[in-house]
């Protein structure tokens, strides 16, 4: 269920008055067949469209070496599937040790966006102190600066402080991110004084209040936090391309770009490379995508 | 200030109960500067220092391994007769023309053909979003792969008789075909935005406009549009500021030097060749990176401006 279901006014009539279920939109009104008809066609238009060139690939990744990749008409669906495909761009490039590459970073990622923009972000929404403005306002401006723009400075920042061509100097510039903050800063706004005040009188100093009470309480805005960082680090390309030189560093993106390169003539293999790259994006997407829908939703219709 | 609006709803929830919040504030010791010290320290140390130093490099000739000296606007004086820089100035600048208008549309159409709850409508919403999902270097390399000379566009092209095309050889196809790419990657983000703005329109409005007999597409314009402009403001600002940064799928497409003759460099492709590796002239991209700065900083005022013209 998305947020839209659940904000949606409960206007659908019961459906045990109703002799068979029928189709109803959001405000419980029946829709007429042949507008469903439409509206099916144009999603699954717009389904091939969005969805299709990822299955291209993996049917290009496919394919054995007898088969055609170039013929005209194209062939859809592999003649002869295999995954010789896969076991060669391990062959070729080190794909897993990329794999795992990536996953420290994004899961480094994770773990640092999470506990410094809740730190912080509760900081700025809770906590009274002198300075407390200028706080909020360095992370406003944070947001504001374009990370394309100041990359080359992060770079030199990077080499002066030793840490160039390191997994931790991909981590860093982006480990707690100012949008994070005010996303936590927003959620820790929104919650009643009220309990707080009663956890205060009841003795409580400041860490349990924000462990026990404000933390559990922003549970949705923090795993949309972890998502983005996820997302965000496992398919940064940028900054990983510039920091990092040592081919035995590269994260997956970086690694496929090089693979890409090097071996332009052979789709299949970089189709294959290609696939390890995204299908365990879209499996935590598909697991997670209720809370994404639900968190994303929410802080717009706030924002 | 843009924090002095959050800050009064702050004041005003805590004047619901006047006695109990400024206790809770008076007892805390040095705790929270420790809260916000990590944040702080990274978005120090990784974002604000280097905006400076960005714009302190600019007015130097700092190469990577050189610290450089002072040298004034030289090098901006050296950016106005820099070819690529203006190659890489109209790239950008295109890509916002050629982009934002279909970011802001699209995913409105898109957000209203998804807004309906009819069987299998989660599964579509999140099928659409997979491209966003994606690593743009996927994303760059399927569709290299589709667009290729011998790829499966060409190949449906000629089979119904078309012909081929030079998507990634031709100066102009190569960039088009960059930008339909990023609003493929684009129209799931943003119709989840207008998702949850069209949920806040009120029903009302669009079944009186019904009443008075107007048409879907009627009431599209002058039901929905006018409902859901300031969320189009916002997709018009986040997108056009992300078209002008645009560096990935050009990159991906067309190659790390721009595709034939460098004609198809963006500004950022521009500052990540001229700013890395050994001999890199620091200096000089930063000078570029503010160039970039500045328009992104202009690009967010314009658009915002003309969304206060209309109101008024």
């Amino acid at each position: 269920m998305t947020v839209l279901e659940k904000v949606r006014p409960a206007g659908a009539p019961a459906p045990e008055r109703r002799p068979r279920p029928r189709v109803t939109d959001e405000h419980g009104r029946r829709v007429r067949v042949w507008e469903l008809v439409l509206r099916y066609l144009l999603l699954l238009a717009v389904l091939a469209l969005t969805v299709g060139p990822f299955l291209w690939q993996l049917s290009t990744s496919l394919k054995g070496p007898s088969e055609d990749i170039f013929q005209s008409p194209p062939a859809l669906l592999p003649g002869h599937p295999t995954l010789h495909n896969y076991q060669r761009v391990a062959d070729t490039i080190p794909v897993w040790d990329y794999a795992v590459n990536s996953l420290k970073v994004a899961g480094a990622n994770v773990v640092t966006n999470c506990a410094g923009s809740a730190l912080a972000g509760y900081a700025l929404a809770r906590l009274r102190y002198r300075g407390r403005k200028a706080a909020t306002l360095v992370f406003i401006l944070a947001m504001l600066v374009p990370v394309e723009g100041i990359i080359i400075a992060q770079f030199t920042t990077m080499r002066e402080l030793g840490l160039n061509n390191t997994l931790i100097g991909v981590v860093l510039p982006g480990c707690v991110g100012a949008m994070n903050v005010l996303l936590m800063r927003n959620a820790f706004l929104n919650l009643p004084y009220e309990i707080e005040e009663a956890a205060y009188i009841d003795g409580a100093n400041v860490w349990q209040r924000f462990l026990r009470i404000a933390l559990p309480s922003v549970k949705g805005t923090l795993a949309v936090v972890a998502i983005f960082a996820f997302m965000g680090a496992w398919d940064d390309f940028l900054w990983p391309l510039i920091v990092l030189s040592d081919p035995s560093k590269f994260t997956l993106t970086i690694g496929l770009n090089y693979l890409h390169g090097t071996f332009a003539n052979d789709e299949r293999l970089v189709a294959a490379g290609t696939i390890i790259a995204v299908a365990p994006l879209i499996a935590l997407f598909a697991c997670l995508q209720r809370y994404f829908f639900r968190g994303v939703g929410e802080g717009a219709v706030k924002g | 200030m843009a924090s002095s609006s959050t800050v009064s709803g702050d004041v005003r929830r805590g004047a619901r109960t006047p006695s109990a919040a400024p206790r809770v504030r008076r007892r805390l010791p040095a705790g929270p500067w420790l809260f916000a010290a990590p944040g702080l320290l990274i978005t120090g140390v990784f974002i604000l220092y280097p905006f400076v130093s960005t714009v302190v490099n600019s007015f130097t000739d700092r190469r990577t391994l050189i610290p450089g000296t002072f040298v004034g606007l030289a090098n901006y004086r050296e950016l106005l007769h820099d070819d690529m820089f203006w190659i890489g100035l109209r790239n950008s600048t295109l890509y916002v023309v050629g982009v934002v208008p279909a970011l802001v549309l699209l995913p409105l159409l898109l957000a209203l053909l998804v807004q309906k709850n009819i069987p299998g409508i989660t599964f579509f919403r999140s099928a659409f979003y997979t491209p966003v999902v994606a690593s743009i270097v996927v994303v760059g390399l399927i569709w290299v792969w589709l667009l290729d000379e011998r790829g499966l566009v060409n190949s449906l092209l000629e089979t119904v008789g078309v012909g081929r095309a030079g998507f990634l050889s031709d100066q102009w196809l190569l960039l088009l075909s960059a930008m339909a790419v990023t609003v493929w990657k684009g129209l799931g983000y943003y119709m989840i935005i207008y998702l949850a703005a069209l949920a806040n329109v009120p029903r009302e409005l669009h079944e009186a406009a019904s009443v008075d007999g107007a048409g879907a597409v009627r009431r599209f314009l002058t039901v929905t549009v006018p409902a859901v402009r300031s969320t189009m403001v916002l997709v018009g600002a986040l997108s056009s500021v992300a078209a002008f940064k645009v560096f990935s799928e050009v990159y991906l497409m067309a190659g790390p030097d721009g595709g034939p003759a460098g004609e198809d460099t963006t500004l950022v492709m521009l500052v990540q060749r001229t700013g890395t590796g050994l001999t890199g002239r620091v200096g000089y991209a930063s000078a570029l990176s503010v160039v970039v700065f500045v328009v992104t900083v202009a690009l967010m005022l314009l658009v915002l401006r003309a969304d206060r013209k209309e109101d008024a």
